[in-house]
């Protein structure tokens, strides 16, 4: 048997390379981005970058209905996007096999919140399967198209950081092809006016007391009696393994690995030959709540946390009472090393100069432009969700002219998210004659989660030529009559800019701030710039720009060649004229 | 066999993701179970990175607990304190002597430790400080430090050497593989001596 040493990620592409999936769709988003970009690697699967999650799930829809096997991935964020089509797919079902992944990520590694997604399963009533490794991520995979054409259903495989970015050894098989089913004209099955959506809610209640039943037979559900058949832990996911860890085969453990609809009988089962039962999960009390609520005693969250990631030392704290045996350490504080913009990010200028703006708000959006939230840039107001920025300060601006204020409003977005979820929140500032000064930063990319194409880039997920959007012409044809577009590296241009949409009365302003990443491979800057020592006053204006290639030395800022893109932002900052390019002189 | 822990820190863009990807293909190879744990995304840009692998008879946990790790590989003296928490109290800590000033620092509004290894001297029972940015310089490309590292790691804990050599060139593009193997050499050189006596 073949092995690989394969990420939970990996692993999910792989389990549907294996279970003849030809159909995948998704939008990045950590922790489940490398999921698409794995599939997309294997000729056999049509793979796509949808622009949103909604649009993903509901390609894979009718992949599914079209008879094909379709997977669609995404963050846990990106499920409350897909959450519209994700309900209803519940009633309709599927034709061929389909599995939404969402990938979870508590402790907020990159993340703006760490909702437990769990609890879509029951709330949308969709079988659910939780992986607690690679191996398991592959054969889940399987196991989730399996279900889902027996049951007529969507199934949610649901996986944590832990999982999708965690490494271990997965057996490979081959790829089973999956004959597609043929369509066949079903109104009542697919259409959900009232008339067919209430009987589909019938055949719903019965597909899950079938999926229930299901569950108990479901062989990934496991008693692993221990040494010690008086305490009894109930847990799912990674969370398995942490007990595992620490306790070994001391204990007797049920993991679930279909967590819903929960089998009821075999936890009763447990609960019955153990004497103390703990439930170990992650985020909120998932299954400690439906458990209790089944009259069984258990412990759960009032000795686990609730908030942030599980760990075996929390676990051996909270259970065993060992304290951590945290180990030497020399400094009680040490100087923090946040993300920070890359040197030549295209973003900074931007900031710089939305810094010397008086603006009431700058809302902002989701992407590494978040980044300027902090200092020394501190250019940024709030973030919320995808595309927010343009509706937020569209409301902002609103609520300001309704208490007879007459203050600027700037929002700011990426491209990728203005394509997002973007372009409706601008077409309501239009719609409404909402007087904001909206700046999509355009660097040509989905860059915080690793250069991933979008529908403007020109390339698809298989790097093939494809359409691209033209963001001005969106705008345009939404209606916004002020749209410029500058070169985000030009501080001039982009003040000038900003100035003058700052003074449009006429409906919503756009400025497109357009530089590739500088972290595209070909697309980013060159040359270099240094310090002339005689010049410089040592006032630091420049390192205000927060550049990590700029650094104090002496009293006085020194360029590291080794960092420095050639961006030139520093040298348009600095009034004494002291950074200049090299070999320029 | 008794599942052993390395604790790899770094800053974003250091090469501590192949590195990583050398040593577990490595082990793997070797028969062990491994697992590895990285977190990637908003936590990454230019930011302190750590890759935790744990490798034995049977492995569960991807994550490495407190005190318990058998190896700290810092690939940076401000990363190699801010984990060394994680190294047990038998445990060695390998060292990259190199500082990488975070941000705060390179504006002058927090200083960056002078005393690191001093410090960790104290506290620490097998501690080996490389210059790896030096060596990977004289093997003629200084992105080969991780390499260097590698070396240094495997040399450390007897690993086969030939088991390492041939990961590295399998997947290292081919025109830099003959670098990245005298730089994993060299690291090795210097330690193999000192865990054979």
């Amino acid at each position: 048997m073949k092995k690989a040493f394969l990420t939970g990620n990996e692993a999910i592409a792989r389990g549907a390379y294996e279970s003849g999936v030809s159909f995948a769709s998704a939008y990045p988003g950590t922790p489940s981005t490398e999921i698409l970009e794995n599939i997309a690697k294997y000729p056999e699967i049509y793979a796509e970058w949808a622009p949103n999650e909604k649009v993903a799930l509901e390609a894979a829809a009718g992949a599914s209905m079209a008879g094909a096997r379709a997977i669609v991935s995404m963050k846990h964020v990106g499920l409350n996007v897909a959450a519209d089509p994700l309900f209803t797919l519940a009633y309709t079902g599927v034709n061929g096999g389909l599995v939404i992944v969402t990938a979870d990520d508590p402790g907020m590694h990159s993340s703006q919140n760490e909702q437990d997604n769990r609890n879509f399963a029951p709330f949308a009533k969709i079988p659910m399967l939780e992986p607690s490794d690679s191996q398991e991520a592959k054969d889940f995979i399987g196991e989730a198209l399996k279900m889902s054409e027996m049951f007529d259903t969507p199934v949610l495989l649901r996986t944590t950081t832990r999982v999708s970015h965690s490494r271990s050894i997965v057996e490979l098989g081959k790829r089973a092809p999956h004959e597609m089913r043929p369509y066949s004209k079903n109104p009542a099955k697919y259409a959900m006016i009232p008339a067919f959506a209430k009987k589909r809610r019938w055949s719903l209640k019965e597909r899950l007391e079938a999926l229930e039943r299901y569950s108990e037979q479901f062989p990934f559900n496991k008693i692993e009696w221990g040494k010690n058949r008086e305490v009894g832990i109930i847990t799912s996911g990674v969370c398995y393994q942490y007990v595992k860890e620490v306790f070994g085969d001391e204990v007797s453990v049920l993991k679930l690995s279909m967590t819903f609809p929960l089998p009821k009988k075999l936890i009763g089962d447990f609960a019955e030959k153990v004497k103390e039962i703990y439930v170990v999960e992650e985020l909120d009390p998932y299954l400690e709540n439906q458990i209790k609520a089944m009259g069984i005693k258990v412990k759960g969250k009032e000795l686990i946390p609730e908030i942030g990631e599980l760990s075996p030392e929390i676990l051996r704290e909270k259970l065993k009472g060992e304290k951590s045996a945290a180990g030497f350490s020399p400094y009680p504080q040490l100087p923090s090393r946040p993300p920070v913009l890359c040197p030549g990010c295209p973003h900074r200028g931007v900031f710089y100069v939305l810094k010397k703006m008086k603006a009431a708000v700058v809302t902002s959006d989701i992407g590494c432009y978040s980044l300027g939230v902090l200092p020394p840039l501190e250019s940024l107001d709030s973030l919320l969700c995808m595309g927010a920025s343009i509706s937020m300060g569209h409301g902002f601006k609103k609520a300001l002219e309704a208490g007879g204020k007459d203050d600027i409003v700037i929002t700011v977005i990426g491209d990728s998210t203005f394509l997002h979820s973007g372009i409706t929140s601008l077409m309501d500032a239009v719609y409404n004659r909402s007087n904001t000064v909206n700046i999509i930063v355009d660097n040509s990319t989905t860059a915080m989660t690793g250069h991933q194409h979008h529908p403007g880039t020109g390339y698809n997920a298989k790097e093939e030529p494809a359409p691209a959007v033209s963001l001005e012409a969106v705008c345009r044809a939404l209606g916004v009559e002020n749209v410029a577009v500058v070169d985000s590296y030009d501080l001039r241009a982009v003040e000038k800019a900003v100035k003058d949409a700052m003074n449009c009365k006429n409906g919503p302003s756009v400025i497109i701030a357009r530089r590739p990443c500088a972290l595209l491979k070909g697309k980013g800057p060159t040359g270099l710039y240094a310090v002339k020592e005689e010049k410089c006053r040592k006032c630091k204006a420049c390192l205000r720009l927060g550049c990590p290639a700029l650094q104090v030395k002496d009293g006085g800022v020194f360029i590291n060649p080794l960092s420095c893109t050639g961006c030139s932002v520093c040298a348009q900052v600095c009034t004494f004229g002291a950074i200049k390019k090299v070999g320029d002189e | 066999m008794e599942v052993k822990s390395i604790f790899i820190s770094g800053v974003g863009g250091q090469g501590t993701i192949l590195a990583g990807k050398v040593i577990t293909t490595a082990l793997v190879n070797l028969g062990y179970d491994v697992k590895m744990s990285e977190v990637h995304g908003m936590a990454q840009r230019g930011g302190s990175v750590i890759t935790q692998i744990r490798y034995g008879g049977k492995v569960y946990s991807p994550l490495i607990e407190k005190g318990r790790a058998d190896v700290l590989l810092a690939f940076e003296k401000l990363e190699a304190a801010r984990y060394v928490e994680y190294l047990s109290p038998e445990g060695t800590a390998i060292v990259n002597d190199l500082e990488v000033p975070p941000a705060s620092v390179l504006v002058g509004r927090e200083e960056y430790p002078s005393d690191i290894v001093e410090r960790l001297k104290e506290g620490i029972k097998k501690l080996i400080v490389v210059d790896a940015v030096g060596i990977a310089k004289e093997c003629g490309e200084v992105r080969a430090q991780n390499m260097v590292l590698v070396g240094v790691l495997a040399g450390a804990l007897n690993w086969p050497k030939e088991a390492l050599v041939q990961v590295i060139r399998e997947v290292v593009p081919p025109k830099y593989a003959d670098v990245n193997v005298e730089a994993f050499e060299r690291g090795w050189a210097i330690v193999a001596p000192l865990s054979r006596s």
